[in-house]
C-alpha cells in the first residue's frame, strides 16, 4: 500500500471528497442555498486540488496500488502515471471552473432537485476521476459504468419534457453499446491469462489478428462514447438536453475520458500497435471533423450548434491519434510524441473552451430562456460580461492566435507537414491531402463561431422580450473568467504546457520533444527544422500597435464621436427582422455542402395568399443506418414474440421440454 | 532538389503541364474550348517527343513527334472544329454537375496513379521513368472525363486524350514504340474518328441532339 | 539581433504602412491604364486616408464596444503581420515570433473581427457581408494552407525568412509544383483581397458586395483603419507571394546595409510589376457569381495539390 502522502492515495482522497460532497447534498436536497454555494464551491476548490496534485507528481515514478473494495477475489487496482496525471489535470482544473458556475446556476424547480443533483454531478466527477487510475479491467468497467449512469441522470434532469426523456435513452443506449465493446475488447486484451488486470494485459502478447481485433473493439467502444463517426448521432441530442453545466461537463471532460481510453489500450495495453491500424482513426476523424463543422454551420439550436462542433474536435482528436498510431509503427517517434502532444494538448484547450462556451449559453439561457438563435440577439448589450468571455472562448476555438485553439492547430499541422517522409507507398501522398481537410474543418470552425457569437451576442434583439436579459454575477462570472483565463495561459505559455505533457508521450512513445534551451516564451518543438512560434511576441506586438495607433489618432486628430442612427445605406426603417437568420448564416455551407444533409423542403408557390417556406435539415446517418437497425431489431424482437403466448399450458409445456432435453443430456 | 539538366526540367514542366491540361478538360463546360485544350495537350506531346528525341539522339522519335504534330495537334483538332461546326453545337455548353466533386475523385486518382507508378519505375531506365505516374493519371482522368459527360462531342475528346495518355506513358517508360505500332495506331484513331463522325449525323438525324442520355430510350423495356 | 537586423525590422513595418495605399493606387492606375481611362493620381489613397482622418466618427445608436475596437485589432494584426514578412530582408528578429501557419493565423483575427464588427450593427448588408466574406475565408484557408505546405517542402520548415533564404540558393530551374503553387497563390489572392474575379472593390451596389458591405457603417478614422488594413492585407499577399516565388533581391541572412539598401529598390520593382500584373489579372476577368466563387477556390486548392503530387512525384 502507497504512504499515506503519496499523490496516488491524495487523488483517491479526493475523488472519495467529491462523492461525500454530493452525498452530502442528499441532506437537505431541496436548499439552494447549501447545495449551491456550499457544495459546488467545495467541489470546484477539490477540482483544484486534484489538478494541483496531479501536476506537481508528473515526473515521478508510476504509483500502484490495490483497494480493498470490491469483490472477494477480484480487487480493484488503481495505479497513477503520466498519463493519468495528465487527463486528471485536465479533469480538476476544467471542473473547477464548471462547479463553480454550477454554484450560481442551479435553482429550484427546476425539474430534480438540487441537492439529488448536486450528488448525481459530483458522483459523475468522482468515477471520471477513477477510470482515470483504474488499473484493471473490472475497476475500469465499474467506473466507465457509473459515468455512464450519472450522466444519463443529470442529463434527464428535466426529466419532464419527453424529448430530453428520448434524448437521455438514446445517449444511454449508444454508452453501453460501446461499454459491451470495450468490455469484449478487454476480453481479448487478457490473452488467454483469465487475468483482467491491466498489468496483466501488458504482459500478455497476442497475435496480429486478435490484437486487430482488440484495437478495432477499443475503437468502436470508445469512439461511441466520443461521438466519433458514424457514432456519433446521440451526441447532438444529448448535450443540448443537458443543463449547460453538464453539457460544458460532457463535452469538455468526458469525451476526453473515451481519447483517454484509446491511449491506453492502444499505447500502453497493446504495447506496439501496427502502423495502419492508424489510419482508420485518421480516415474516421478527419471524416467526424467535416461532418461535425458542416452540420454545426447550419443549426438554429446554439447548443446543438455547440454539440455538433465538440464532434469536429472529436474528429481532430482522432485524427492526430491516427497520425501517432502511423508515425509510431514506421519508426518515426520523435514525430508521433508530437502527434501525441497535439492531441493532448487540443484535449486540454477543448476542455476549457468548450466549456467557457456552453457555460456563456447556460447563462444565456437562464436570462432569456431561449435556445434558439432566431430569437436571441444583441446580448452584448444586456450581458457584457457574459458577451465578452464568451468571446475569448470563441476566438480560442476558431484557432486565431495567441489564444490556445491555435497551439493545438499549429502543432498538428506540423505534424501532418511530415507526413510525406512515411516509407509507405500511397499514405504519403494522402496523408497531406489530410492537413488539408484539417485545415478547411479548422477555417469552417472560425465560420461557425463567427456565427454563433454573432447571432447571439451582436446585432439587434431579435425579441422584445430580451430587454429583461440580466448579466451573470458571483459564482458564475467566476467560473467564466477561470476558463476564461484557463484559455489564454494555455495560449500564451505553450513551452510550459508541452513540457508537462511530454512526461506522458515519453510513457506512451519512448520520446518527447526536446525543448531544452528554448527560451521559455518560444515555441520550437522540433529543433532541425527551424519553426518556432512565440505567442507572448505576437500579443506584445499587437497590444503594442493597437494602443500606439489609440493614442497617435488621439493626440493628433482629436476629432469627437457622435452617436447617429444606423445609416443602413440610407434605407431609414430598420427591423432587427433584417438581420441574418441562424439559417440564413447557414445557407453558403448548406449550398456547397449540399450532399452531407438530408433536406426536406417546402416551398410556397407564387400563387400561395399565406407563403410558408419550411427548411429541415437533417443526419443522413440517423435516416441511413440507425433506423434500418433499429427496424431489423424490431423485427427479430417481433419474430421472437410469439413465444408469449399468454397461456399457462404453454409455459408449462416449455419447462417441460426443457425438463426433458436437460435429462436426456445428462443421463 | 538535385540539379537536373534544363532538357530534363522542360520535360517535367511538359508533363506536369499534361496533368493540368488533363484537370482542365474534367471541369471545362465549353466544347470548343475542350478541344483547343487537347490541340494543346498534343502540342505538349510534340514538345516533349522533340525534346526526348535531342536528348537521346533517337532518330525515330523525330518523325514520330512530326506525327503528333500533324495527327494531334492539326488534323484531329481541326476535323473535330468542322464536325463542330456542321453539326451546329459550337454554342452547346455541358451541364457538369458537382464539380468540386469531380475534382476530388480526380485528385486521388491522380494519388493513385502516382502510387502505382512509383514502384514501376524503379524498373525502368528511362531519364523520364518518373513521368510514367503522369501518363497513368492522364489516361485515367480522361476516363473519367469521358464518364461524366453526357454530350456525344466530349466523350470523343475524352477517348483522344486517353489516347495522348498512352501515348505518353510509352514514351516515358521505353522512349517510345516500334514505329509500326505508332502508325496502326494512329491510323486506327484517324478511322475511329471519320466512323464516329458519321455515327453523330445519325445520332443528330435520329434525336434531333447529340445528348447521349437519349440513346437510353433504345433501351429494351422489361 | 544586431542593428541591421532591428534596422530591417523598422524599414519593413515602416514601408508596409507608408507603400500600402500606394500600391494599392498604383493597381488603380494600371487598370485604368489599361482599360484606356484616365487614371486618377497614385497618391489619391493617401489622400482619401487623410481626410477620413480629419472628420468626426459617427457611430450607430447600437454599436457596442466590440464595433469601436475591431478596427484598431484589425490594423494591429495587419502591422504584426508585415513585422513577419521578409519583404526587404530575412534577418528580422521577429522571424522567431510566427511562422508562415501563424502568419495565416494573423489575417484570420482579421477577417474574424471585421465579419463580427460587420454583424454588430444588424443591418441586412453587415451580416450579408459577413457570410460572403466568411465563405470566402473559410475556401481560402486551406488553399493558402496547401501552398505553405509546398513551399515548406522544399524547404523543410514552413518560417517563411528560412522559405525565402532556402529558395534563394537553389540552382535556377524550373519547377512545375512551384508554378502550379503560385497560380493557386494567386487566386488566393484574387479572392481574399477582394479583387475581380472574386468581388468587385469599386462596385456601389451593395448586393454585389463582399468587402465593402461590412464597412457600410464606419466612418472617420474607424474607416480610414479600415481601408488602411485592407491596403496593408494586399501588400502583405504581395509580398508573402515574393517571398514564396521571387525572393531574390531581398537581403538575405545577417548582412551589411548595402543589401538591406538594395532590397529597397528591389522591393519597389517587384511591387510595380505586381500590380501591372494584378491590374491585367483583373481587366481580363469578369465577376465570378458569388456561388461559383467556391468553384474557383477549389480549382485554387486544386493547384495547391497538384503542385504537392508533382512535387512528390517528380522532385521538381
Amino acid at each position: 500500500m502507497a504512504p499515506i502522502d503519496s499523490p496516488l492515495t491524495l487523488c483517491l482522497a479526493l475523488l472519495a471528497c467529491w462523492a461525500l460532497a454530493g452525498a452530502a447534498g442528499l441532506l437537505r436536497p431541496n436548499s439552494v442555498a447549501l447545495v449551491g454555494r456550499a457544495l459546488f464551491p467545495l467541489g470546484a476548490v477539490i477540482g483544484v486540488g486534484l489538478a494541483i496534485v496531479a501536476a506537481v507528481s508528473l515526473n515521478e515514478p508510476v504509483e500502484r496500488a490495490t483497494l480493498l473494495i470490491g469483490l472477494p477475489d477480484l480487487p480493484m487496482h488503481v495505479r497513477l502515471d503520466n498519463l493519468s496525471r495528465v487527463f486528471l489535470v485536465l479533469l480538476g482544473s476544467a471542473s473547477a471552473g464548471v462547479s463553480l458556475f454550477a454554484a450560481g446556476y442551479f435553482r429550484k424547480g427546476e425539474g430534480t432537485a438540487p441537492g439529488v443533483l448536486g450528488l448525481e454531478y459530483h458522483l459523475f466527477l468522482a468515477s471520471m476521476g477513477f477510470v482515470l487510475v483504474a488499473d484493471d479491467a473490472y475497476a475500469f468497467m465499474v467506473a466507465w459504468e457509473t459515468m455512464a449512469l450519472t450522466s444519463y441522470f443529470l442529463v434527464t434532469a428535466q426529466h419532464g419534457i419527453p424529448e430530453i426523456r428520448s434524448a437521455g435513452f438514446l445517449y444511454l443506449l449508444m454508452a453501453h453499446v460501446g461499454a459491451i465493446a470495450i468490455l469484449l475488447s478487454f476480453g481479448i486484451l487478457q490473452g488467454g491469462t483469465w487475468l483482467f488486470s491491466f498489468d496483466a494485459m501488458r504482459a500478455s502478447t497476442l497475435s496480429t489478428p486478435w490484437a486487430t481485433a482488440a484495437f478495432l473493439l477499443a475503437l468502436f467502444g470508445f469512439g461511441a462514447k466520443a461521438g466519433l463517426l458514424p457514432l456519433h448521432v446521440w451526441l447532438p441530442e444529448a448535450h443540448p438536453a443537458a443543463p449547460s453545466p453538464v453539457s460544458a461537463l460532457m463535452s469538455g471532460v468526458m469525451l476526453k475520458t473515451a481519447v483517454y481510453g484509446v491511449l491506453r489500450v492502444t499505447f500502453d495495453l497493446i504495447g506496439d500497435p501496427l502502423w495502419w491500424w492508424g489510419l482508420i482513426p485518421l480516415a474516421l476523424g478527419l471524416a467526424t471533423a467535416l461532418f461535425g463543422v458542416v452540420f454545426a454551420a447550419v443549426q438554429t439550436d446554439m447548443k446543438r450548434l455547440l454539440a455538433y462542433s465538440s464532434v469536429e474536435n472529436i474528429g481532430v482528436l482522432f485524427t492526430g491519434i491516427g497520425l501517432a498510431i502511423v508515425f509510431n509503427g514506421v519508426g518515426m517517434t520523435e514525430l508521433a510524441a508530437l502527434a501525441l502532444i497535439a492531441v493532448l494538448y487540443h484535449s486540454l484547450n477543448h476542455a476549457f473552451m468548450k466549456s467557457l462556451l456552453f457555460l456563456g449559453t447556460g447563462a444565456v439561457l437562464h436570462a432569456t430562456g431561449e435556445r434558439n438563435l432566431g430569437r436571441l440577439g444583441g446580448l452584448i448589450h444586456r450581458m457584457p460580461w457574459v458577451a465578452w468571455l464568451t468571446l475569448v472562448g470563441v476566438l480560442a476555438i476558431a484557432g486565431l492566435p495567441p489564444l490556445n485553439g491555435f497551439v493545438s492547430e499549429w502543432l498538428l499541422l506540423q505534424t501532418f507537414l511530415f507526413a510525406h517522409e512515411v516509407p509507405q507507398p500511397f499514405v504519403n501522398m494522402l496523408l497531406p491531402l489530410g492537413a488539408a481537410i484539417v485545415a478547411l474543418a479548422a477555417a469552417l470552425a472560425g465560420y461557425v463561431m463567427v456565427k454563433f457569437f454573432g447571432i447571439v451576442f451582436l446585432g439587434q434583439p431579435r425579441e422584445p422580450s430580451l430587454a429583461v436579459a440580466h448579466d451573470v454575477d458571483g459564482f458564475e462570472k467566476a467560473g467564466l473568467v477561470w476558463l476564461a483565463i484557463g484559455c489564454v495561459l494555455l495560449g500564451l505559455l505553450p513551452n510550459q504546457v508541452i513540457h508537462a505533457l511530454g512526461a506522458a508521450t515519453v510513457q506512451l512513445v519512448g520520446t518527447a520533444p526536446d525543448l531544452a534551451g528554448q527560451s521559455w516564451w518560444m515555441l520550437a518543438p522540433l529543433a532541425e527544422r527551424d519553426v518556432s512560434y512565440a505567442p507572448l511576441v505576437l500579443l506584445a506586438v499587437i497590444v503594442a500597435v493597437v494602443a500606439a495607433t489609440f493614442l497617435i489618432v488621439r493626440v493628433v486628430y482629436r476629432r469627437p464621436v457622435r452617436r447617429a442612427p444606423t445609416w443602413d445605406c440610407g434605407f431609414g426603417r430598420l427591423d432587427p427582422r433584417m438581420q441574418d437568420t441562424a439559417e440564413g448564416f447557414g445557407q453558403p455551407i448548406r449550398h456547397i455542402f449540399v450532399s452531407f444533409f438530408e433536406m426536406e423542403r417546402e416551398l410556397p408557390s407564387p400563387l400561395d395568399l399565406a407563403p410558408r417556406y419550411r427548411v429541415t435539415v437533417s443526419d443522413r446517418f440517423w435516416k441511413g443506418v440507425y433506423l434500418p437497425i433499429a427496424a431489423l431489431l424490431q423485427r427479430a424482437a417481433n419474430s421472437v414474440a410469439w413465444l408469449q403466448q399468454g397461456r399457462i399450458s404453454v409455459y408449462l409445456t416449455y419447462s417441460f421440454i426443457t425438463l426433458v432435453v436437460l435429462l436426456a443430456v445428462m443421463l | 532538389m538535385q540539379h537536373t539538366s534544363f532538357d530534363l526540367q522542360l520535360l517535367n514542366t511538359c508533363a506536369a503541364i499534361l496533368l493540368l491540361l488533363s484537370f482542365a478538360m474534367l471541369a471545362q463546360r465549353r466544347i470548343v474550348t475542350l478541344v483547343n485544350l487537347l490541340a494543346l495537350q498534343g502540342a505538349m506531346l510534340f514538345i516533349a517527343t522533340m525534346l526526348l528525341a535531342w536528348r537521346t539522339g533517337q532518330n525515330h522519335l523525330y518523325v514520330s513527334a512530326a506525327l503528333t504534330l500533324g495527327l494531334k495537334v492539326v488534323a484531329l483538332p481541326w476535323l473535330l472544329h468542322v464536325l463542330i461546326r456542321r453539326l451546329d453545337v459550337q454554342w452547346d455548353s455541358e451541364p457538369l454537375l458537382n464539380v468540386p466533386g469531380t475534382m476530388l475523385v480526380g485528385l486521388v486518382t491522380v494519388v493513385f496513379s502516382f502510387g502505382l507508378a512509383q514502384p514501376i519505375a524503379e524498373l525502368a531506365s528511362t531519364a523520364t521513368r518518373n513521368s510514367l505516374g503522369i501518363a497513368v493519371a492522364v489516361i485515367l482522368l480522361a476516363f473519367i472525363t469521358m464518364i461524366t459527360r453526357r454530350k456525344a462531342m466530349s466523350q470523343v475528346v475524352g477517348f483522344l486524350s486517353m489516347e495522348n495518355g498512352l501515348f505518353f506513358g510509352a514514351m516515358s517508360a521505353t522512349y517510345g514504340m516500334p514505329m509500326i505500332v505508332e502508325f496502326g495506331v494512329a491510323l486506327d484513331v484517324l478511322v475511329a474518328m471519320l466512323v464516329l463522325g458519321v455515327f453523330f449525323f445519325q445520332i443528330r438525324e435520329q434525336f434531333d441532339s447529340l445528348d447521349l442520355q437519349n440513346l437510353e430510350s433504345l433501351k429494351e423495356d422489361q | 539581433m544586431s542593428t541591421v537586423g532591428w534596422l530591417t525590422q523598422f524599414l519593413e513595418v515602416l514601408a508596409a504602412l507608408v507603400l500600402a495605399p500606394l500600391f494599392l493606387g498604383w493597381v488603380n492606375a494600371c487598370r485604368a491604364w489599361l482599360q484606356n481611362r484616365r487614371a486618377p493620381s497614385v497618391l489619391l489613397p493617401y489622400h482619401g486616408i487623410r481626410k477620413l482622418f480629419h472628420k468626426d466618427a459617427v457611430i450607430a445608436e447600437s454599436a457596442s464596444p466590440l464595433f469601436r475596437l475591431a478596427p484598431y485589432v484589425v490594423f494591429g494584426a495587419m502591422v504584426a503581420a508585415a513585422a513577419v514578412i521578409p519583404s526587404m530582408g530575412t534577418g528580422l528578429p521577429f522571424r522567431s515570433a510566427a511562422d508562415a501557419i501563424a502568419l495565416v493565423g494573423l489575417l484570420a483575427i482579421a477577417r474574424v473581427f471585421m465579419s463580427l464588427a460587420a454583424m454588430d450593427i444588424g443591418t441586412a448588408f453587415g451580416t450579408l457581408g459577413a457570410r460572403r466574406d466568411m465563405m470566402i475565408g473559410f475556401l481560402a484557408e486551406p488553399a493558402l494552407l496547401m501552398v505553405i505546405f509546398v513551399a515548406s517542402l522544399i524547404s523543410a520548415t514552413t518560417a517563411l525568412p528560412l522559405i525565402a533564404e532556402r529558395l534563394v540558393v537553389q540552382p535556377l530551374a524550373l519547377y512545375p509544383s512551384l508554378a502550379f503553387t503560385a497560380v493557386a497563390f494567386t487566386m488566393v489572392l484574387l479572392a481574399e483581397n477582394a479583387r475581380i474575379p472574386v468581388d468587385n472593390p469599386a462596385t456601389h451596389l451593395e448586393l454585389t458586395m463582399i468587402h465593402e458591405a461590412m464597412l457600410l457603417e464606419y466612418s472617420a478614422r474607424h474607416l480610414a483603419l479600415m481601408e488602411w488594413a485592407a491596403a496593408l492585407k494586399l501588400f502583405n499577399y504581395a509580398c508573402i507571394g515574393f517571398a514564396l516565388f521571387i525572393p531574390w533581391g531581398a537581403s538575405i541572412g545577417e548582412t551589411g546595409i548595402s543589401a538591406l539598401a538594395l532590397s529597397i529598390p528591389a522591393l519597389l520593382a517587384k511591387l510595380g510589376v505586381a500590380g501591372l500584373w494584378l491590374a491585367l489579372l483583373e481587366t481580363v476577368s469578369a465577376k465570378l457569381r458569388v456561388f461559383r466563387a467556391p468553384e474557383f477556390m477549389a480549382t485554387a486548392f486544386m493547384f495547391a495539390v497538384l503542385g504537392l503530387l508533382v512535387h512528390l512525384l517528380l522532385g521538381a
